[in-house]
């Protein structure tokens, strides 16, 4: 009988071809199916793209008007000459797809709260807290406007319509080997998921208050401490809009309530029992000089917006060249149009305001059910909205989360006593107020932005900008140029907003906007140049509202040093300069250490690191080890000054600013705080400085011998896969730079966009980011501008015309017709 | 001669069927061929393991080289937790060949059975 053996192994190929159709978990990760990860015709192999990978193609489709043809240069980039505007929409949302549609898909499930869907339970928090913070509900809100602007929403309709048509060809073997890895399939685009992603910029962006850690420390700290420790305004900032301007008159008056004082801004009852929240420190700078600061005589444009590093990258460069219009830049995989970059008459740039746009109310429910408030003296009625987070490999979670308006404006009440989130656990109901719920057409700024001519092109554009406020920096080849602290923010009186807030009647509320005219600008300024680095916008004891406390003070004072000083300026000065790895804050402190470190109290080790320290020019370069010396210093310094009097405060409560220390021991070397509250004798700066080098000693010394002295090995700055993965990763780049440098490049955060533009008759434009042009890990462009980044290096940004199609740098067509 | 006919009949089915169907195809081509060339139970579980060592082995080889081996580098990495990417090739060419040569002996028994 043979039956038994063919039974047999029937069986066992059966089995077999089951175990390696189905995924399994291998120490702890999920490993893809084995069988359709490695078949060379379905799995990952499809996705190692040849290295002269052909890029011709002929597509018909049938959405299109008319004709349009993509030329491909030797970096990737494509030059999209379209017929018909809407069409360049089309196969911008094409190309992104066919180069970014994993990076694309994760990003809009992150901000919709749906990353459990892909990577399973331990995304659930996260999903929560970004439902709750009503990611979905503002992103309808800004779907329901688009949809009221027929431009806005024909280019977005057209976008869906070219990521979908891309979507349709996918085969199992073409998927993104990120959809293999981790074993689903994308859905189709929508106008719904753009929005989703501009949220997110949003979520980026304008979501950075502190209010609940803020809170905290004001229960626990005196007035007179309390404004010690968070003061409002730093003495060297040097603001955007510079001090001494005279702003529009007033026409908003927000008033505290009465009370306010004991009530609210002094009240030591409220505490939260904060658990913390990680840091968030996006910022960015941009620059514009005229054109009597250049050689050429023209305006240069600079920008380079810090974000989070990434790979793939969060920007795709581009051109869209169309009858109405041709521009260059980087643009959003997710989102129509050049969002960063020039046209044939200007170039324009962002960084962010990093104004508070987002407050906590808390909200008096009548019982746990949450079905009424109390508003204004009355029970109200609450809404409901009842989210169901699908989560892989687990039954789902069913959210409720109850909304309550306030004024005017319905909010969720995004802390309850089912989740405190990573901030809060302390059970009570906070509603938030976050400006980035209001209706707003951000994809009309970029609209407008890619077709302006000239100045009033530019203001009429950037006017629709609410949320993420930006400073919008503009250069017009007529030689304009300009800066504006855009946004719609708003009007706050003194104080408001750095706390929770009572949210029983309207007393606290916002109670209005500031008046766009009221919006701080510069146009063509005597000085010659406009700037931003995210410090303070204006010099706030002269403007009419109040804009919080803690900005970033030290790289906009180095990029006004530098531009003041400099002179017949070229594209490659700017270059220099938006590399220039100078610590400001460090230069102003070194003469202050030396001053105070007692020497002979130090070991050999000791000795030799303060020499290092000693002969350090202050700059944050590769190589450098006088930077890492200080940088330890610091944080040793900084513990030694606050944690003993922060050791009794509610845990998660607000560490005071870097630039608050900083200024306090520059011009008060008896600082309150230098004491340690705990010993018999009063602490000195010099004590704290000495005992606090003794400390870094130690690490030093232990760095060393990992040969980590030299500051980029100390520093490792790496650009993590979105997933990651270390091996799609790229680990220990060899780059300076630092938090106060204007090269601000940190562990996993920096320029994520370095662009000058010249703008004389024939655009000069230069740029980099650190990725590459495919998302695919398996390409050649996956990250081949990481090293040119890293060295600091640039390339030419190359505006193609219709004429130069047959230019060696073309490696490849496509052309797409109906 | 039956040996190397049934190879290369699996392997060229094998390729066929993945261009259309997932990659379990090749169990279904491996068996198909092995019911059809009589040959010994382990002749066949032979003919089908190398035809798709050879298959899977050769194309993912000539696939990763015009790439230079650089998603090869990283998968390897990931997967088998070793910057190797011929490692990987081998565990692919051999994953296939198991596949192909079990459905073979389980083709080749059928013959049998039914003789």
């Amino acid at each position: 009988m043979r039956i038994v053996p063919l039974l047999a192994s029937a069986a066992v190929t059966t089995g077999l071809v089951y175990y390696l159709n189905t995924s399994h978990k291998i120490g702890g990760n999920n490993a893809p199916p084995f069988g359709t990860f490695l078949s060379p015709q379905h799995g990952f192999w499809q996705n190692a793209e040849p290295v002269n990978a052909d890029y011709n193609a002929d597509l018909k489709l049938p959405q299109l008007k008319g004709k349009t043809e993509v030329y491909f240069d030797d970096r990737l980039v494509p030059h999209v000459f379209a017929e018909q505007e809407n069409d360049a929409y089309f196969v911008q949302g094409y190309l992104h797809a066919k180069f970014r549609l994993w990076q694309m898909e994760l990003q809009t499930f992150a901000a919709g709260g749906r990353a459990s869907e892909i990577i399973g339970e331990k995304a659930l928090e996260h999903d929560r807290e970004f439902r709750r913070l009503g990611m979905v509900y503002a992103a309808e809100i800004a779907l329901n406007e688009l949809e009221k602007d027929p431009v806005i929403k024909a280019q977005c309709d057209a976008y869906t319509e070219g990521v979908n048509a891309y979507i349709e060809t996918l085969t199992e073997s073409s998927l993104p080997v990120e959809y293999k890895l981790i074993g689903y399939k994308p859905e189709k685009w929508s106008n719904l998921k753009t929005c989703l992603f501009l949220k997110y910029m949003s979520y980026d962006l304008a979501a950075r208050e502190d209010d609940m850690e803020m809170t905290s420390a004001r229960s626990y700290f005196s007035a007179d401490d309390f404004s010690k420790l968070y003061p409002s305004l730093q003495d060297s900032l040097d603001p955007i809009i510079p001090k001494g301007t005279v702003f529009e008159k007033q026409k908003v008056f927000p008033v505290a309530p009465p009370g306010a004082d004991s009530v609210y801004l002094n009240n030591k009852v409220a505490s939260i029992a904060g658990i913390g929240k990680p840091d968030r420190d996006n910022g960015s700078n941009n620059w514009a000089v005229s054109g009597s600061k250049t050689k050429s005589g023209a305006p240069i444009l600079c920008n380079d917006p810090h974000l989070g590093l990434n790979l793939p990258s969060l920007w795709y460069e581009i051109q869209l060249s169309t009858p109405n219009f041709n521009a260059y830049g980087v643009s959003f995989p997710g989102a129509p149009g050049v969002i960063i970059g020039f046209n044939d008459s200007c170039a324009f740039g962002f960084t962010n305001g990093g104004r508070d746009v987002r407050d906590y109310y808390e909200i008096k429910f009548k019982d746990d059910s949450r079905q009424e408030y109390m508003f204004n003296g009355q029970w109200q009625k609450t809404k409901f909205r009842v989210d169901t987070i699908k989560i892989k490999g687990a039954a789902s979670f069913i959210d409720s989360v109850a909304y309550v308006q306030l004024g005017n404006d319905w909010c969720p009440v995004m802390f309850d006593k089912s989740f405190g989130g990573v901030r809060i656990n302390n059970h009570a109901y906070y509603a938030v107020r976050w400006k980035a719920h209001d209706p707003s057409n951000e994809l009309r700024i970029f609209n407008m932005l890619d077709h302006a001519k000239n100045y009033a092109d530019y203001q009429a554009a950037v006017t629709n900008l609410h949320t993420p406020g930006q400073n919008c920096v503009f250069a017009c080849k007529n030689g304009d140029i300009a800066i504006r602290t855009q946004g719609e923010w708003p009007a706050k009186w003194k104080g408001q907003g750095d706390f929770v807030m009572p949210g029983t009647d309207t007393a606290y509320l916002w109670q209005g906007m500031i008046p766009q005219d009221e919006v701080p600008f510069q146009y063509n300024p005597e000085r010659g140049f406009v700037s931003s680095a995210n410090q303070k916008p204006v010099d706030d004891s002269t403007y009419h509202y109040y804009l919080g406390r803690d900005y970033p003070v030290y790289r906009g004072i180095a990029i006004n040093r530098r531009l003041r000083e400099m002179n017949g300026i070229t594209p490659q000065d700017m270059m220099a300069l938006q590399t220039d790895n100078l610590d400001v804050c460090a230069q102003m402190l070194q003469p202050l250490f030396l001053a105070n470190i007692r020497e002979a109290e130090l070991d050999a080790a000791g000795k030799k690191y303060l020499d290092i320290y000693r002969q350090w020019n202050c700059r944050n370069d590769a190589g450098s080890k006088g930077s890492t010396v200080f940088e330890r210093w610091w944080h040793a310094f900084e513990g030694l000054v606050y944690d003993d009097d922060y050791a009794k405060a509610p845990k998660g409560s607000m560490r005071p600013f870097l630039s608050t220390l900083v200024e306090a021991i520059l011009k008060d070397s008896a600082y309150k705080f230098l004491d340690n509250v705990n010993t018999p004798q009063t602490e000195t700066l010099a004590d704290d400085i000495t005992a606090a080098f003794k400390a870094a000693t130690a690490e030093l010394q232990k760095l060393e011998a990992e040969g980590r002295l030299d500051w980029e090995k100390y520093k490792a700055t790496r650009i993590n896969h979105l997933a990651k993965l270390a091996p799609l990763s790229r680990l220990n780049l060899p780059i300076g730079g630092g938090n106060n440098c204007i090269n601000a490049t940190k562990v996993d955060h920096g320029p994520s966009w370095r662009m000058v533009i010249s703008l004389t008759q024939k655009t000069e434009a230069y740029g980099v980011y650190p990725g590459g042009q495919s998302g695919n890990p398996g390409s050649k462009f996956y990250d081949s501008f990481v090293d040119q980044w890293a060295a600091g290096k640039y390339y030419t940004l190359w505006m193609m015309t219709k004429e130069e199609v047959n230019d060696k740098r073309i490696i490849g067509k496509m052309t797409f017709s109906n | 001669m039956k040996f190397f006919v049934s190879l290369l009949l699996t392997a060229l089915l094998s390729f066929a069927a993945c261009l259309y169907l997932p990659w379990w195809s090749i169990a279904l081509a491996a068996f198909l061929v092995a019911a059809l060339v009589p040959q010994k139970p382990f002749r066949s579980f032979l003919a089908g393991f190398t035809a798709l060592f050879l298959l899977w082995g050769g194309l993912s080889f000539f696939i990763s080289r015009a790439n230079e081996h650089i998603l090869a580098h990283k998968i390897s990495l990931l997967l088998i937790k070793s910057d190797s990417p011929y490692l990987l090739m081998l565990a692919t060419a051999f994953i296939g060949a198991l596949v192909a040569g079990l459905a073979a002996l389980s083709g080749s028994y059928l013959r049998k059975s039914r003789a």
